[in-house]
């Protein structure tokens, strides 16, 4: 099969490889550009934990196919710290207990990234509703949402001081 | 406590008191009981999880993120059929194809030996383990792995599994246990004789066992009662569900050592069955932990390892193999289907006089339903001489069953708990009063024969009562509260720990136990309780099964209870060390050094742990203990559930407005990771109750293999889960932990069914309790 070569950014870094026609974004993060922070749980657009943002908008890495990457610029948990410094969220996260295995967290932490840039203050039925492709089967949700809350604000508190 | 930003989904009337559920806070963690549990210093507070940078910024490795150089990938071929012969298999097609380096089938594995061998959570025969893992002469279920490929890319080796011609000999199919029962029903498994009383007895059968216990005079109990209630349930088969897919890495290296690295519950079983199956010494296997995401059971099970293994000796490469979620589903777990008859007495004064039950449970393709611990949780909660269990075990044309979060309880607790309800209300008294009126106590004989050590079944039933939640006004048609409690054992097992002072006064601590939900920090807590040293000062490390001594399986709620014991025996042994260390130090006997908080003195010297630690190469070198246990004192945890749902009649939809769960933990090490358990425990358990079944098409297979159609909760089915921990201390361990992990899932379902039931008047015997089910009852009542 021919290999198609992509130029494309990837956490702010331009990024390039060769792929499969039939290889998904979410197998080029992985296999071939070894991000490997993404993960599958579904490989059908089923449970959010392969959430990248693609272009400003969050999508199913799984249902992305590595040739449509081109030219795009893509967001993936491995591009949420600052540095050495951890996101809001990913604080939050933590001090929240918003994990158990941590398998499912990647996708919750860019999925609530993008909420939080569109509307700073959710409301529990909001943060429910974006968060609704996002499946976690270990801790039903309750710490995952009050860590979203928590974290929408400390950022809120940190842009008005 | 901030519940200030809740959003309007959060209808409950009031917060839950000091129910835990309010934004974490690290240091003011009051539970709603505690009854003789000290306070400590660092077991009880909520420092952040060692592994948890990892965890947010993706860096942890899983099973699947790992490629070794030189990886081939594997796919494997699954039975298109519930239950077939094979003629048989042709794999030259797929073995000539362009990339593909091996194919096995289980003629490549070696002859099973009848002998039996410990799974994990108890011993099976090895013939069924082999045959799971690669059919012979018979596919049992669809899904059953048939052979497997080792390619240059999965796509590659995806097609030539597909390319494998496989010749069935289509057989008929059983689906539930009363089908698999009838007398003229096909055997599964020619050679299976049934096992009765204890007894191996010459009947074929596809019931492989029958369990059955009795005490008292039911009969006399059921002739002395005012109100007898007798009513059966069914419940569906339902996936454990987590997220990561089942994975694994085998290397086979020329030096004869196999070296595998997957995503288990249990590093040691997946080393000691696959050098059963393999038949090689288990010394020359070495299993790495990878990162799991999620088991509740069903990680603990061998089903690729030796298959990839095989195909690394073949090839002499890494060998790689990651299931799909359609693999998942079809070729793992899940947890078995029930058939269950309750029947309960009770006399006008509210006293229980008879209990009796039978339990038929889905075992799937191999025996081993844990029907028996059902038998022994369902009427566990409850004091009452004259009672009579009987359990069966049967096959069925379904995968395997797999542990999953109390196994067998959560079925069990559907059907008792659904008609001590109704006793109840029969006799006209409060579901909560009459249960507490019968609980079980310190003394109380269990079904299976063992009288209950301390227990915290009362203290659980009485934070139920006194919980805000049950006295909260519920107003509003189609709405109704449902309570129900429910029991799991939790197990003891072997642990190993060694603890390793650093001279900058820092301890790493080597375990084994898969860290699922942050074990590492509360079996670290536990250590750093015994050190007098903060939590963070502990770094924990889960390490292969060649640089730790043996740990059974991350399961039975075990791993913060018997890991963490072996954590505190360790430490205890540096405490000892460090008192030598410290009276060389200031030439004194070492029994006049005194060691509190992590502090050494004697006669007016003395120096914290962090600067004896700087000394140790001076005061005789490296500081190092080692200790394993097999705990005795596992303490049982009750647990119980209010709910509050709202049914649609128009549709049967029903909507949880309300959920309070409330568990006897014992002690709580993490107050957040408990609470965290008893959340996940509770949703898996509503999902149970609503949603999730295996919806098999009449030729018996899974018509909804994927997350879109298997419907597990989401954010939006929800609302925040309240929590409120008991804590009645376990006199069987240094800290009084019982364990969490699984209690918590019994209760859901049938609470959700009696809420329902005051609700619209509508008794489920069926789960799941979905849309068309509800509607059904609605409109026939
Ligand atoms: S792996 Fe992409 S949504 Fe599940
Ligand atoms: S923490 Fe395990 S799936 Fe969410």
């Amino acid at each position: 099969m021919q290999s198609i070569h992509v130029r494309t950014k990837i956490n702010g870094q331009a990024a390039e490889f060769l792929c499969e026609p039939r290889q998904s974004l979410l197998e080029v993060l992985r296999d071939v550009l070894r991000l490997t922070g993404t993960k599958e749980g579904c490989n059908d657009g089923n449970c959010g934990a392969c959430t990248v943002e693609m272009d400003g908008r969050i999508v199913p890495a799984c249902l992305v196919l590595g040739a449509e990457a081109e030219g795009a610029d893509i967001l993936t948990i491995e591009g949420i710290a600052e540095g050495s410094a951890l996101h809001e969220l990913q604080n939050a996260f933590l001090e929240g207990a918003a994990l158990q295995c941590g398998v499912c967290t990647p996708g919750f932490i860019v999925a609530s990234k993008a909420l939080l840039e569109r509307n700073p203050d959710p409301s529990e039925e909001e943060i429910r509703f974006w968060l609704a492709n996002n499946l976690c089967r270990c801790t039903g949700y309750d710490k995952i949402v009050r860590s979203v809350q928590a974290a929408a604000e400390k950022m809120q508190q940190e842009t008005t001081s | 406590m901030s519940t200030s930003t809740l959003g309007p989904k959060s209808t409950s009337a009031a917060p839950a008191g000091k129910s835990g559920n309010g934004a974490p806070r690290r240091d003011s963690y009051e539970p709603n009981m505690v009854l003789a549990t000290q306070t400590f210093d660092v077991v009880g507070t909520r420092p952040v999880r060692h592994d948890g940078a990892d965890k947010v910024t993706g860096r942890a490795l899983y099973g699947a993120d790992l490629t070794l150089a030189g990886t081939l990938h594997g796919a494997i071929l699954r039975s298109p059929h519930a239950h077939a012969r094979i003629r048989s298999i042709d794999t030259s097609k797929a073995e000539q194809m362009d990339g593909v380096h091996a194919v096995v089938t289980a003629d490549d594995l070696p002859e099973a030996e009848d002998k039996l061998v410990d799974v994990g959570e108890g011993d099976t025969r090895l013939s069924y383990v082999h045959g799971n893992v690669l059919a012979k002469g018979k596919v049992l279920y669809q899904g059953h792995a048939v052979a497997a490929v080792a390619a240059r890319n999965q796509h590659v080796a995806l097609e030539a599994a597909n390319a494998i011609v496989v010749d069935y000999e289509p057989l008929p199919s059983y689906m539930t246990a009363p089908e698999a029962m009838a007398a003229d029903a096909e055997l599964l498994h020619s050679d299976l004789r049934m096992k009765e009383f204890g007894e191996q007895t010459d009947k074929p059968s596809n019931v492989a066992e029958h369990f059955h216990w009795t005490a008292g005079a039911v009969d006399e109990g059921f002739a002395g009662s005012d109100v007898v209630v007798e009513r059966t349930f069914d419940t569906s088969t339902v996936h454990q569900g987590y997220i990561e897919p089942h994975n694994v890495t085998a290397l086979w290296n020329h030096d004869g050592r196999l070296h595998i690295w997957c995503s288990t519950q249990g590093a040691f079983v997946v080393r000691d069955v696959t050098s059963k199956i393999l038949e090689i010494p288990v010394s020359n296997i070495k299993v790495t932990p990878m990162e799991i995401g999620g088991g509740f059971g069903g990680k603990i099970p061998v089903y690729m390892e030796p298959v990839a293994a095989l195909m690394s000796r073949k090839t002499g490469r890494p060998v790689k193999i990651v299931m799909s979620r359609e693999d998942v589903f079809t070729g793992t777990g899940p947890t078995p289907g029930s058939h269950v008859r309750v029947k309960v007495g009770a006399s006008a004064d509210g006293k229980i006089q008879a209990l009796e039950a039978t339990l038929a449970y889905e075992a799937g393709a191999y025996p081993g339903s844990f029907v028996a611990p059902g038998g022994m949780c369902v009427f566990a909660a409850y004091d009452c001489a004259n009672l009579s269990v009987d359990c069966y075990d049967v096959v069925v044309n379904k995968p395997s069953s797999a542990a999953y979060r109390a196994p067998g309880a959560t079925q069990a607790a559907f059907a008792a708990e659904q008609v001590i309800d109704e006793v109840a209300s029969k006799l006209g008294l409060d579901p909560v009063g009459f249960r507490m009126r019968n609980a079980a106590k310190e003394g109380t004989r269990r079904a299976d024969g063992p009288k209950f050590r301390r227990i915290g079944c009362e203290q659980v039933l009485q934070a139920v009562r006194d919980h805000p939640h049950y006295s909260a006004p519920l107003t509003g048609s189609n709405r109704g509260r449902g309570v129900a409690v429910g029991f799991w054992f939790n197990v003891g097992l072997e642990s190993s720990c060694t603890l390793n002072v650093n001279t900058d006064g820092t301890v790493h601590l080597v375990e084994g136990s898969t860290d699922i939900g942050g074990t590492r920090t509360s079996i670290a807590m536990q250590a750093a309780e015994v050190l007098g040293i903060a939590a963070e000062e502990i770094l924990p490390e889960v390490v292969d099964t060649d640089s730790v001594g043996f740990t059974s399986v991350t399961g039975g709620s075990r791993t913060t209870f018997a890991t963490g014991w072996a954590a505190h025996d360790a430490a205890q042994k540096i405490v000892a060390e460090m008192r030598v260390r410290a009276a060389k130090l200031w030439s004194v006997e070492v029994e006049q050094v005194e060691h509190a908080k992590g502090v050494y003195s004697s006669n007016g010297n003395s120096i914290a742990f962090r600067d004896l630690a700087a000394m140790s190469s001076k005061t005789g070198g490296p500081v190092s203990a080692t200790a394993t246990v097999k705990p005795r004192g596992v303490g049982g945890s009750f647990s119980a559930n209010i709910v509050d749902v709202e049914v649609d009649p128009e549709t049967g939809k029903v909507e949880i407005l309300r959920f309070t769960a409330v568990q006897d933990v014992g002690k709580a090490v993490h107050p957040s990771y408990v609470e965290g358990q008893m959340q996940g425990g509770s949703v898996q358990g509503i999902g149970w109750a609503l949603n999730e079944e295996y919806f098999m098409g009449a030729d018996g297979t899974m018509k909804n293999s994927s997350l879109l159609d298997y419907r597990m909760p989401t954010t939006l089915d929800l609302p925040m889960i309240d929590t409120c921990i008991v804590e009645v201390a376990n006199p069987g361990h240094p800290f009084g932990v019982r364990g969490v992990g699984e209690a918590n899932i019994v209760p859901p379902p049938a609470a959700i069914a009696n809420a329902i039931h005051r609700a619209v008047g509508a008794r489920m015997q069926r789960l799941p309790m979905s849309p068309p089910a509800v509607w059904a009852e609605v409109a026939g009542s």
